[in-house]
């Protein structure tokens, strides 16, 4: 919309213009309204004179822009621009916090992290943690979703209630699930039992304590993704499904070539979200397990935290932290890439 | 007009839809045209589904008010044999609970405060002041979403110290405050706003800041109350910059109360420990129950658009 401070201007330096224009001109994108745009992407800019009260007036504006965002753009560049090229910095560096200075050792964190055994275990812990949430609440959530928007009795209260983990803080979910998991008191003694099986030992074990972990993140996040497919399934248009059961479609079918092409901007927006929250859950871990027994259930973003404010050793934790930032902008890439053949936009 | 437009047209909300219809679904054909025993399967299939979220939210509420003895017992008890409110006294005693609850408090309200006054000022440049790079801008503070925040954390953790911030409330509060999403939902909000009747207000001399607290604010105050609902939630719940940036009990809000909870009690008062979770979680819960559709609405929209 930068044509705006121009037509609005126009109106000074124009009076003849017809008054009903300026609205159009000052959001030319208003009467459509419909996609998320950036600003200023459209209408190219008209070649103007430049008057001397013209420039001043493109300097107010531009300083009240700035004056407007400074607060914003400045939280942003420190706390969130600056940390991630300064944690690459860091990477490279040897340091315990304690030392007045980082002391420079070059490649040395990697080489070092990279040969560790232990770290490999950890990153494949972490790509089982995040495919697994991240595919389950993609499943679980369509299938869910789909049941939910067929309106039967109780869909909204269900749906209400799907959601509400998804509000709590992760550390409530965390002690409620240990509790849940307690081998001798918990429901899951109460479910095994059923099957007359003992209760594995979730999450003092190591065969089983990554899985403690997925299936409270798993109930947590589940819910959110269901709502969100619900609201688009209910979303999408009418008319196509009347159009395809005419021709006989129906069941299988309509999902395979109608509902999921139709909803795939939605599975593209969850899954790039979802691998960026589950790679970084945290809580869960910190409550539950604390990465144990053992690194068992040690991910990435655990040991980032473990490294940097328990061993204090900070140029291991960049690295452990830069790997983190690096696998997740290549998943964003991948699943762009992905998307730019098979998610359909036309809706 | 102001609740003419309670969010953007872009951002279908559960309230659009929730509503009974009567054409047909996506899923299959008219509702009131499917066979009686299709519509038993499909509501016994939904109960069943609800009850994987409902019987833990039940466990954790029950667990909170059964004594030790309905807790360690076998077979399991279901319902309390009496309400056993000791637990919460238990859970308030062993560990500063109160104190926790009020820096939990003051940290979410300012958090939150400081966040959405950052995230309307930039939504209403955005939307309104006319700037070259504007588009630039956006997508560069847009951007700022994909940042994994756990990345950023051992290098605020430094800044933070250097500013000498470490275990304060401006510690806690400050690296939080920056706006994207929020700044998101507000900026299609405001995109909204009948330009018209801005004309209209800066032809009778109104500035972009009275243009802004008049006109564009107003108009905007349903979305402005979905975000900060959003913005709050996320604050209550953060959990590891707390752990990372404070040190001391009395600086620990309420989700890192709950690791020195079980630290100090374990696991055997179990009583003790859910009473805390529950004490740490029923705000959010009443806050979800409350405005469960403007919540939910804000959400979809962030991700329909």
């Amino acid at each position: 919309m930068s044509s705006s401070p121009l037509s609005r201007r126009s109106s000074v330096t124009a009076p003849t213009r017809p008054p009903g224009d300026r609205p159009r001109d000052d959001h030319p994108d208003l009467p459509t309204g419909a996609a998320a745009r950036a600003p200023g992407s459209d209408a190219p800019l008209v070649k103007r004179r430049m008057t001397p009260g013209r420039r001043r007036r493109i300097w107010r504006d531009t300083g009240l822009f700035f004056l407007l965002i400074a607060p914003n753009l400045l939280a942003i560049l420190v706390f969130s621009y600056w940390p991630s090229v300064y944690n690459i910095v860091l990477s490279f560096m040897d340091w315990n916090l304690l030392d007045p200075f980082p002391e420079w050792v070059g490649l040395a964190n990697y080489k070092d992290v990279f040969a560790d055994p232990d770290f490999w275990t950890i990153i494949l812990n972490t790509v089982v943690f995040t495919g697994v949430t991240v595919a389950g609440s993609l499943v679980g959530g369509l299938a869910l979703g789909s049941l939910l928007a067929t309106r039967v009795r109780f869909t909204g209260l269900v749906r209400t209630f799907a959601f509400a983990p998804h509000m709590l803080p992760g550390a409530a979910v965390g002690m409620l699930w240990l509790f849940m998991f307690d081998p001798n008191y918990g429901l899951s003694r109460f479910l095994f039992g059923l099957f007359g099986a003992d209760s594995p030992q979730w999450t003092t074990t190591s065969d089983w304590s990554l899985w403690a972990l997925t299936i409270a993140y798993l109930w947590q996040r589940l819910g959110f993704v269901t709502v969100i497919y619900y609201t688009a399934i209910l979303d999408l248009p009418q008319t196509l499904y009347e159009a395809a059961a005419l021709d006989g479609a129906h069941g299988w079918r309509m999902l395979r070539h109608i509902t999921l092409p139709l909803l795939s901007p939605i599975t593209f927006f969850l899954s790039v979200t979802g691998v960026i929250a589950s790679a970084q859950a945290f809580d869960l871990i910190s409550i539950m397990t604390g990465g144990g027994p053992g690194i068992s259930s040690s991910t990435l973003s655990w040991m980032v935290y473990e490294e940097a404010f328990q061993n204090f050793d900070i140029g291991r934790a960049s690295a452990a932290a830069t790997t983190l930032f690096a696998l997740l902008l290549m998943m964003t890439f991948i699943q762009v890439r992905f998307s730019n053949k098979r998610v359909n936009y036309a809706s | 007009m102001s609740s003419a437009v309670p969010t953007a047209p872009s951002a279908p909300t559960p309230s659009d839809t929730s509503l009974p219809t009567s054409g047909p679904t996506p899923t299959g054909a008219d509702p009131s045209r499917r066979p009686l025993w299709l519509r038993i399967v499909l509501t016994v299939l939904v109960i069943a589904c609800g009850l994987v979220f409902l019987v833990p939210i039940y466990w954790l509420f029950s667990g909170a008010v059964k004594s030790n003895d309905d807790i360690y017992s076998w077979p399991l008890k279901w319902i309390p044999t009496a309400l056993h409110f000791e637990n919460f006294r238990e859970a308030w005693e062993t560990v500063p609970f109160g104190r926790f609850a009020l820096n939990s408090l003051i940290t979410t309200s300012i958090g939150t405060a400081l966040e959405m006054i950052n995230a309307i000022l930039c939504a209403y440049a955005f939307a309104f002041v006319p700037f070259r790079y504007k588009n630039a801008m956006f997508l560069f503070m847009i951007g700022s979403m994909m940042l994994p925040g756990h990345v950023t954390l051992i290098v605020n953790y430094i800044t933070v110290g250097n500013l000498g911030l470490l275990n304060t409330y401006p510690g806690l509060i400050l690296p939080g405050i920056g706006s994207a999403f929020a700044m998101f939902l507000l900026y299609q909000q405001m995109r909204t706003v009948d330009p018209e009747i801005l004309q209209a207000a800066e032809v009778d001399g109104a500035g972009h800041w009275r243009r802004m607290v008049t006109i564009v604010v107003p108009m905007s105050a349903p979305m402005i109350l979905t975000a900060t609902l959003i913005v709050m939630i996320g604050k209550w719940n953060e959990y590891v910059w707390p752990l990372i940036s404070t040190n001391t009990a009395n600086m620990r809000t309420l989700p890192i109360g709950l690791l020195y909870l079980r630290s100090q009690e374990g696991y055997t008062n179990w009583g003790a420990l859910l009473a805390g979770t529950l004490m740490a979680a029923l705000p959010m819960l009443i806050l979800f129950f409350l405005a469960q559709r403007r919540i939910i609405g804000g959400m979809a929209a962030g991700a329909i658009k």
